[in-house]
């Protein structure tokens, strides 16, 4: 059985915090903030050869916007968003332009895959890109503490195989975590707090999706939990 | 307001709803009632002893709490806006100089005494809102 792909939405990361539950335990969520996450465009098969919504979300300075896209943003009467994603969906799942997407898009208790570039760490050694052991403290060995030992074989095969894991660049790398689960959700702030650990530092965007593994629970709206064009108008108008 | 602020603030009010956390310092001694789930029934079992720490701040606190159980000192932390903390009693007042009182660990008997202390102002207007709190509880079931 397929079930036909809903939209995701973009979303900030705003932190991590607890909450508790009835029973005392901990629970760590991260809190994750829909602002302004709006359609700024329809991809159709007849048109473009796949079906998708293009959502925008943030606020961005006109005079910071490229022109070709401030024309878009004009096209869709929406105001200029700071990040732009397209989400692949179902042809019945398409949304309006102009729709606000809420928070109450997901439901408490959901499956979720979330997806960011995650946090920079600079040139890394093999044991913290890696996972690697190391080499002994003691027994002779000297300066080499961390480092990867062995990269291959002898003469044959000569060479050291491609892939080889090795100290290099670590992070900004996009990411998806999958299977979060989401804890609460706050309509009316448009706050989604997701059990633990979301990829990305704070303020950066992260793609929240339906999880690929779990199916989508009865509750969730079809195609979308949103706010017609007409309303987000005269909310930002006020 | 930094919204995660204002989230772990409505979080500490909503898990302290219908529940008064008392003033309390390191030196202070607390009967903490815990909720304890046993197979099916759930009771309230007490932990007396000195308070000798706390930590954290906001949602995050939490605060250890020690006493000489047959013998053996045993400490204990808890999270001060934990559900499972059926209510926090402050037994007696006592007098520290400083916030970790760390070093009883070390002491057993007399000198690990710790002297009382006087309220303070605000534990004075506390205990007499609490009061008339329980007299306002006992007027309305005498009214019934």
């Amino acid at each position: 059985m397929t079930v036909s792909r809903r939209t995701g939405v973009l979303a900030k990361k705003m932190g991590m915090m607890r909450v508790f539950a009835e029973d005392g335990a901990h629970v760590p969520v991260t809190v994750l903030s829909l602002e302004g996450c709006q359609v700024t465009g329809q991809r159709t098969a007849e048109r473009d050869g796949y079906t998708a919504v293009q959502l925008g979300a943030g606020r961005a300075k006109a005079k910071n916007t490229p022109k070709p896209q401030r024309g878009q943003f004009a096209k869709a009467n929406v105001e200029a968003k700071s990040r732009v994603v397209e989400f692949r969906v179902a042809e019945d799942m398409l949304l309006p332009v102009g729709a606000e997407i809420t928070a109450d898009h997901f439901v408490p208790g959901q499956k979720i895959d979330v997806t960011g570039t995650t946090v920079g760490k600079g040139f890394a050694g093999a044991m913290k890109r890696w996972n690697f052991g190391g080499l002994r403290a003691s027994h002779g060995v000297s300066v080499s503490h961390r480092s990867h030992g062995s990269t291959g074989q002898r003469q044959d095969p000569g060479k050291v195989f491609k892939n080889k894991k090795m100290a290099g660049h670590l992070g900004v790398e996009r990411v998806t975590t999958q299977n979060l689960e989401v804890v609460r959700v706050d309509a009316e702030r448009g706050l989604i707090l997701v059990r633990g650990a979301v990829p990305g530092s704070d303020d950066g965007w992260v793609e929240v999706r339906d999880a690929v593994k779990v199916a989508r629970p009865d509750g969730a709206a079809v195609p979308a939990a949103f706010r017609a064009a007409g309303a987000a108008q005269t909310e930002t108008a006020e | 307001m930094n919204i995660i602020e204002q989230l772990s603030r409505e979080e500490t009010a909503r898990v302290t709803e219908g529940k008064r956390i008392p003033l309390f310092q390191p030196g202070d001694t607390l009967r903490v009632n815990v909720r304890i789930k046993d197979g099916e029934r759930e009771r309230v079992q007490a932990y007396e002893g000195v308070c000798i720490a706390r930590s954290g701040g906001g949602l995050n606190e939490s605060f250890t709490v020690r006493k000489i159980s047959f013998g053996e000192g045993v400490e204990r932390v808890f999270p001060l806006y934990s559900p499972v903390l059926a209510s926090i009693e402050v037994v007696r007042r006592g007098k520290a100089r400083r916030a970790k009182l760390y070093y009883l660990r070390d002491r057993r008997g007399k000198s690990a005494r710790i002297a009382e202390r006087a309220a303070s102002r605000a534990e004075q207007e506390e205990a007499s809102e609490v009061a008339a709190e329980r007299a306002a509880a006992k007027a309305a079931k005498a009214a019934d």
